[in-house]
């Protein structure tokens, strides 16, 4: 018997950074169709940082989160509705509550990956609504095995369903995936998953990695359509697990169809790999820095690729954005003390 | 004549109990009668024994047994232990200054509304956050009595959030939401925030976004400057470092808040500022406090 893989499409909330949040009724309702279609198991809807993400902060979404829920809610049938929720941003109150009046059937309870303890409360009440939960380690990159294994061992125990790594800067290779998802496929009673981001151009060879180091969640997206330089290429995963005779009931053609559809009605640019996402991936920053980097290289006369380097060092976390004028200031100092 | 220090008992040994309980020793107008928690062998209560000052791990108990011992408490348990613990003060008579997100009393911002508050039994500190940005909204607002948004995002270390804080997340957002609301008059309010394990730790750091059309820049700079120096009299760490701007369709300040490094080291502007409000608080109530003993 094939082994089956469970493929968890992000189109609709990571492919939200690329299009500033501007997702509209029409492209969840085309797409939501077209994913169910498909036969995706679970799609994943709303701002790009996940329910109650949208301010003046991060970026405004076009839509709120109930009316993004609300409309995909209409359109899936078989198909779960997913979304992504991270405390600090949303609570039980404000925003779980309504989106479980919603219908929303699973939930990713999402923290930095040294913060698992945050996510006990959300965890508990999302278990005792039914819902099915996955806890979500962001920016894994930045940890050892062990934390991490101690990290998802707390969500194990706050009631999780399934374990996803994100490799959130793009910064993971093929031996890092191996380590890291072996080591917790080991060591967890429960489903180990992997999130890629295409930076390094690792997005699928890391999938696959994961996939054959024991993972049983892939998270994808269609085109790649994710932040920075994109996500796993959701229908390019679909026909590669195919081909390794993995079953992930999506069929090819019908999600072949809903990447030509989402080409044409929802991503304004195919998400390619920029100059500043290889440097922010291979120096493990998050890429949302590198505008920021960008323009405080003009002003300081510096090459945004050493700042980068320089904050990597420095093992910035996304929210230090007031660490780049510091690391400009030093790198400034140091250039003109050389010459 | 020496005037008499204001006894104050601690109940809750943690991090915020601890620092409260240096900043007590230090203040010219409080001195701690009891510490009090459940656990003897905690790093506060040891610390505590270290330092002289009595304690016990009875907790409520001892203080409903002994209200003799005290004038007033500060409560750095939990939001669900303050419930239990108000009722006792109440029957009491006692005066508490309530350091967890309960929301039970009165909420206090000692540079806004302090006089108000020392009229009341339960006084709350609200939140960390909420110290930090509510005083710079309330400037907003008595410039701008009609704002239609104010967003509020704050980045603390990782390490200066314990356990208590990690629970009550959802209570931190919601309380400083509502005290954000209250003390602007705005019609929304939005609040965020994130735990930074950065090494070495950040300094919380905490941004105000307010939605206004036409603001009057000039009289908001002159608001927001004098605000701050009110609140540099009780929180010296805390500094303007991006001073109100107006971009697009908002107005964008920043404060960074370095800590005392009393208990905890200087990272945790968080859990100084806001012991810094009760410390103040708890002193100007002492003046009140000694002179209707004298009257009488």
């Amino acid at each position: 018997m094939r082994k089956k893989i469970y493929i968890h499409d992000v189109s609709l909330r990571d492919g939200s950074h690329a299009i500033s949040h501007k997702l509209d009724k029409a492209q969840i309702i085309a797409y939501c169709q077209a994913a169910e279609a498909a036969g995706v198991p679970s799609v994943e809807v709303g701002h790009g940082n996940g329910l109650g993400a949208s301010s003046i902060q991060i970026g405004l979404s076009r839509l709120e989160d109930v009316e993004m829920l609300s409309i995909a809610r209409e359109n899936l049938i078989k198909t779960k509705l997913a979304i992504h929720v991270m405390p600090g941003f949303a609570t039980i109150n404000k925003d779980l509550k309504r989106a479980f009046d919603i219908g929303v059937d699973l939930v990713r309870e999402a923290c930095h990956c040294t913060e698992a303890d945050i996510t006990e409360r959300h965890i508990a009440f999302a278990r005792e609504r039914g819902k099915e939960v996955i806890g979500a380690l962001m920016m894994t990159h930045m940890a050892s095995k062990e934390i991490l294994l101690e990290e998802a061992l707390k969500m194990q125990s706050y009631g999780a369903e399934g374990v996803v790594l994100y490799d959130s800067a793009g910064a993971y290779l093929p031996h890092d995936v191996n380590e890291k998802i072996s080591f917790l496929v080991a060591n967890l009673n429960i489903p180990v998953g992997f999130h890629a981001h295409n930076n390094l151009g690792m997005a699928i060879a890391n999938s696959l990695t994961a996939v054959e180091s024991g993972a049983k969640i892939i998270d994808g997206a269609i085109r790649g359509f994710g932040a920075g330089a994109g996500n796993a290429q959701l229908e390019v995963l679909v026909a590669v697990l195919q081909k390794m005779e993995y079953e992930t009931g999506i069929s090819l053609y019908k999600i072949l169809d809903a990447a030509e559809l989402a080409q044409d009605k929802i991503l304004e640019e195919i998400p390619s790999i920029k100059n500043l996402s290889i440097i922010s991936g291979l120096s493990g920053v998050f890429s949302g820095f590198a505008k920021h980097v960008s323009r405080l290289a003009k002003e300081y006369e510096l090459d945004p690729r050493d700042i980068f380097i320089e904050l990597g060092r420095r093992k910035v976390v996304a929210g230090q954005e007031d660490l780049i004028v510091e690391v400009a200031i030093d790198l400034k100092k140091l250039k003109s003390t050389n010459n | 004549m020496k005037r008499k220090k204001l006894d104050i008992a601690i109940l809750g040994t943690g991090n915020i109990g601890t620092d409260l309980l240096i900043k007590v020793m230090r203040s010219e107008f409080l001195q701690c009668s009891l510490f009090v928690g459940r656990n003897l062998q905690s790093k506060g209560m040891s610390k505590a024994i270290n330092l002289g000052v009595t304690v016990s791990d009875q907790s409520i108990d001892i203080l409903k047994e002994n209200p003799d011992l005290y004038d007033l408490v500060f409560d750095a348990t939990s939001a669900m232990q303050h419930f239990r613990h108000a009722k006792v003060f109440k029957e009491l008579g006692k005066t508490v200054i309530d350091l967890t997100p309960a929301k039970v009393g009165i909420l206090c911002v000692p540079s806004v509304n302090l006089a108000e508050c020392l009229k009341e039994k339960n006084i709350n500190t609200i939140t960390c956050g909420g110290q930090a940005s509510i005083p710079l909204a309330y400037a907003l607002g008595t410039v701008h009595p009609d704002i239609d948004y104010i967003e509020v995002v704050s980045a603390i270390a990782s390490k200066s959030a314990g356990p208590g804080t990690r629970v009550n997340l959802d209570e931190y957002i919601e309380t400083t939401e509502k005290g954000i609301q209250m003390f602007s008059k705005c019609k929304k309010s939005k609040v965020m925030l994130i735990l930074n394990p950065a090494d070495p730790c950040i300094d919380m750091q905490t941004t105000i976004q307010a939605t206004i059309k036409d603001p009057d820049m000039k009289s908001i700079i002159q608001a927001v400057n004098k605000m701050v120096a009110t609140i540099q009299r009780y929180v010296p760490g805390y500094k303007l470092i991006v001073p109100p701007t107006f971009e697009g369709n908002r107005v964008i300040m920043t404060v960074r808040i370095k800590g005392l490094g009393d208990y905890l080291p200087s990272y945790a502007g968080n859990l100084d500022i806001i012991n810094c409000a009760a410390i103040t608080i708890a002193e100007e109530y002492s003046k009140i406090f000694t002179l209707t003993k004298s009257e009488k």
